[in-house]
């Protein structure tokens, strides 16, 4: 659990009516609530869903939007938005095979990864050197590199045959997919780095209130192209682990893999105006995205309808956020 | 919507249908901000048709009077009347309808549009939706004849100047039928010539039948346009009287009446050779101040005193580096320092108090600890990472000699009482002692006990060592407090005043005073 999550909401001379303090209790732990809801209803409703081989399919599945969203996390509470990630993600991908074909399969996942990593360290400089807003600038760079993406790999599936390729998506130790390790770790690094580190302090104070950190003497700018770095290495290497699954490199996959991730740091209760949110707070996100997904499959609905689904809970963890607010 | 309800000559038959000359009234109004009293049982009559002034110093109450006249805000107690009738406006809307209406300091006009589009904005003529251009037109023309502004209906307001803008605002409340219009500081962004031609147009409008209050800090303006001048101060009505027997003096001396002076701890003058801790020379900032020169000597309190818009804050944002100023040099402890940003201003030792202690100041959703330890976090960390357990403890010794209540580090900052957050900004900078503690609107909105705790921190600090920045909107605070007086007015040192034995005469509120208003 996050530092700030701890924070007491109120004075203690100052008593609330407990239905009021139920109401906040509800308010900081609904996701964790939702989760619960939706995994018992599911356990009852499908007798597939409560088996280990579905909840670690849940678990692999989620894996790749939950790396982004890990990345969408440290760029929300920092004040930002990027939406390049399905880009970056789908650039990482195909780099990875390009340069696994022309050299060999760890150096082509090594190259994936850094060219997240380089990405979003641009974004950054674009964000705080020029002081464009992070939403337009992400979009526009999304573009960029996007198309850069079609160029490199000509539009063309970048296939790769040897089996080590497949180690960050299809491996497999103790029975659990390498993807789930790679996130949970990254998971481990994002909350420490967030909770416990003096980088992790400035970027809950920049996404807070941006002046009064600059008047703190904190380095906005350099804080913030951090946080996008951080982001771009996340994107990065959930589109590394996306190649490895399917052992090709393309431009058009992960497109929606951005909107996934920010929704679920949304759903989770981190608040869209910055400065607060927590790591676990997103890990629930994703999970109950894909918990509704999952359970949906399994009870035959059709895909349409889980379209709806996921907008009606954005809607609703969105308005939670603003309820809250109003009331702070 | 008739032609003829615009024009300003209906007031003229209004007046006709009413009994009495009170266009508004107020009875026993107030209004509390937190733990300040904004207003106390103001009873005032604003005569219809002519110009009431209201005057007082920065947080007399005047601005939130005419917020509450027109609706902006609400009252806390107390009646409001219009045309003798008891209303309870609950928006500026409310208020239109019964024809007030306010131009506030700032220009609320839409840029990118035209004058016109501007004036009849949520108003223009229209036949199920369509724009009727024509008939909008011709209302414009008709509004602008009468009043003689010569403003073209198409310009974009962006455009024009601010003397011009604030022209549109007139238009726009006029063509809402407005028959009382507040104004708020109207002239505080223009230069000289400009502000005689906008005082000429309030004139006009009182010569047709509007009733106008004024709400300025201009006092030769006021006494030059007003026909009633009400003193408010710390909250209380303090005088109304005819403006023709009325001078500048009379009204400072209103202005500053006997305030409850709080205690003020006694001052110790640093020794004479005590060191220079800051020096600066030259100073300037396109725009907002000039040539600004001082010394502040270590154990020294210097006061900067000025109104809003005077430069005082910028002089000292310019200083922690959190704007940029275009020329001059400022000195720390005999070493140059270019301070490019704030964290080069923490780094050489230089602490800044926001005027503005939400926006500037606290992150509000963090902890008190977070809040503390922010500007100085390497100080409880080894390398990247954060000693929690230091850092609460360090905050507990600092929260217990600051005396903030309650003794939480862990609690929200939003939940403290504005007194204890301003402690513990106060804090933030004391975490780590500062060479140059800069101090601006330092008992801003805090109680009258937390006033008194802060002065004397202030003091003590000084007494400690420390070189002292100190802005006030409160000169009582100011001289209560200072050393030495730095008086500015319009973006330049006009004055300095000395305080000590056998060193100047003058070190008084009313030659500070007239210093900042500029008054003979």
């Amino acid at each position: 659990m996050s530092v700030t999550s701890v924070i007491a909401e109120g004075g203690s001379d100052v008593r609330r009516p407990l239905a009021r303090r139920v109401l906040v209790a509800l308010r900081q732990y609904g996701i964790v609530l939702a989760f619960l809801a939706v995994s018992a209803s599911l356990s009852l409703l499908a007798p597939a869903f409560a088996t280990p081989t579905n909840i670690l399919n849940v678990l692999d599945q989620a894996s790749q939007v939950g790396l982004v969203a890990l990345g969408a996390t440290v760029t929300i509470i920092g004040g930002g938005f990027d939406l390049s990630s399905s880009a970056v993600f789908a650039f990482s991908a195909s780099t990875a095979a390009l340069v696994a074909r022309a050299t060999n399969p760890i150096v082509g996942m090594l190259a994936g990864v850094l060219a997240g990593l380089i990405l979003g360290t641009a974004n950054g400089v674009i964000i705080s050197r020029l002081h464009v807003h992070s939403f337009v600038a992400t979009l526009a760079s999304g573009l960029v590199i996007s198309g850069l993406a079609y160029v490199l790999t000509s539009g063309l599936l970048i296939q790769i045959e040897e089996p080590a390729f497949g180690l960050l998506g299809r491996g497999r130790f103790l029975g659990v997919k390498t993807p789930v390790y790679l996130w949970f770790g990254f998971a481990l690094l994002v909350w420490l780095l967030l909770s416990r580190t003096t980088f992790g302090r400035y970027v809950y104070a920049i996404g807070g209130n941006e002046e009064a950190a600059r008047l703190s003497g904190v380095r906005v700018a350099v804080v913030r192209t951090v946080t996008f770095a951080i982001s771009g290495l996340a994107a990065g290497t959930a589109g590394v682990v996306g190649a490895s699954r399917i052992m090709t490199g393309q431009a058009n996959i992960g497109s929606t893999v951005a909107m996934s991730a920010i929704a679920a740091v949304v759903i989770g209760g981190t608040s869209i105006m910055g400065g607060e949110g927590a790591v676990w707070r997103t890990m629930f996100g994703v999970l109950l995205m894909q918990l509704i997904s999952n359970g949906m499959n399994i009870l035959n609905v059709p895909s349409f309808y889980q379209l709806i689904v996921q907008g009606v809970v954005i809607l609703f963890a969105v308005s939670l956020d603003a309820l809250k607010r109003k009331d702070a | 919507m008739s032609l003829n309800g615009e024009l300003l000559t209906q007031s003229h038959g209004d007046k006709a249908l009413d009994r009495s000359p009170s266009h508004v009234e107020l009875r026993g109004v107030s209004k509390r901000f937190g733990g300040v009293q904004a207003l106390a049982e103001i009873n005032l009559t604003v005569e219809r048709g002519l110009v009431h002034a209201l005057v007082g110093e920065n947080g007399a109450g005047k601005s939130t009077l005419g917020k509450i006249i027109s609706g902006v805000i609400p009252p806390d107690a107390g009646k409001l009347l219009v045309d003798g009738r008891s209303v309870g406006f609950r928006s500026p809307r409310d208020a239109l309808v019964a024809g007030i209406a306010m131009i506030q300091q700032e220009i609320s006009l839409v840029p990118k549009l035209t004058v016109l589009e501007n004036v009849y904005l949520g108003t223009e003529s229209h036949r199920g939706g369509f724009l009727r251009s024509a008939s909008t037109l011709r209302r414009f023309e008709a509004l602008n004849g009468r009043t003689s502004f010569g403003l073209s209906p198409n310009t974009l307001v962006s455009r024009l100047g601010v003397a011009e803008q604030k022209r549109v605002e007139i238009l726009k409340a006029l063509a809402r039928h407005a028959r009382l219009i507040v104004m708020d500081e109207p002239t505080a962004a223009l230069p000289e010539h400009e502000s005689e031609k906008l005082l000429a147009v309030v004139r006009s409008l009182r010569d047709s039948g509007a009733t106008i209050v004024f709400v300025s800090h201009f006092l030769e303006q006021v006494l030059g346009v007003a026909d009633t001048v009400t003193v408010l101060r710390d909250g209380k009505l303090v005088s109304t009287t005819p403006a023709k027997d009325e001078t500048p003096a009379n009204l400072v001396s209103a202005m500053l009446g006997h305030a409850i002076s709080l205690a003020y701890p006694p001052k110790v003058f640093p020794t004479d050779d005590a060191p220079v801790v800051c020096s600066v020379r030259d100073l300037s900032r396109r725009g907002s101040f000039k040539d600004i020169s001082f010394d502040i000597r270590a154990g020294e309190i210097v006061g900067l005193a000025g109104l809003v818009g005077s430069g005082r804050s910028d002089v000292a944002r310019a200083i922690f580096g959190a704007t940029q100023s275009d020329r001059g040099t400022i000195e720390i402890d005999g070493r140059s320092v270019r301070m490019r940003s704030p964290c080069d201003a923490v780094r050489a030792g230089l602490a800044l108090l926001p005027e503005s202690r939400k926006e500037q100041g606290l992150l509000m959703r963090m902890s008190v600890a977070h809040n503390v330890t922010l500007p100085h976090l390497e100080s409880v960390s080894s390398g990247s990472w954060v000693r929690a357990r230091q850092e609460q403890s360090r905050t507990l010794e600092l929260l217990e000699r600051l005396d903030v209540r309650p003794i939480k580090p862990l609690l929200r900052m939003s939940a403290l009482s504005g007194g204890n957050q301003q402690k513990v900004l106060f804090g933030k900078w004391l975490f780590r002692r500062p060479r140059l503690f800069i101090a601006d609107e330092p008992t801003h909105g805090v109680d009258v006990g937390a006033k008194a705790a802060i002065y004397q921190l202030i003091a003590s600090l000084a007494q400690e060592g420390m070189a002292v920045l100190l802005i006030s909107s409160e000169l009582d605070e100011i001289l209560g407090l200072s050393h030495r007086v730095i008086a500015m007015r319009r973006g330049q040192i006009v004055a300095e005043l000395s305080d000590g034995p056998g060193r100047c005469a003058c070190f008084t509120e009313d030659a500070v005073m007239h210093a900042i208003f500029m008054v003979e």
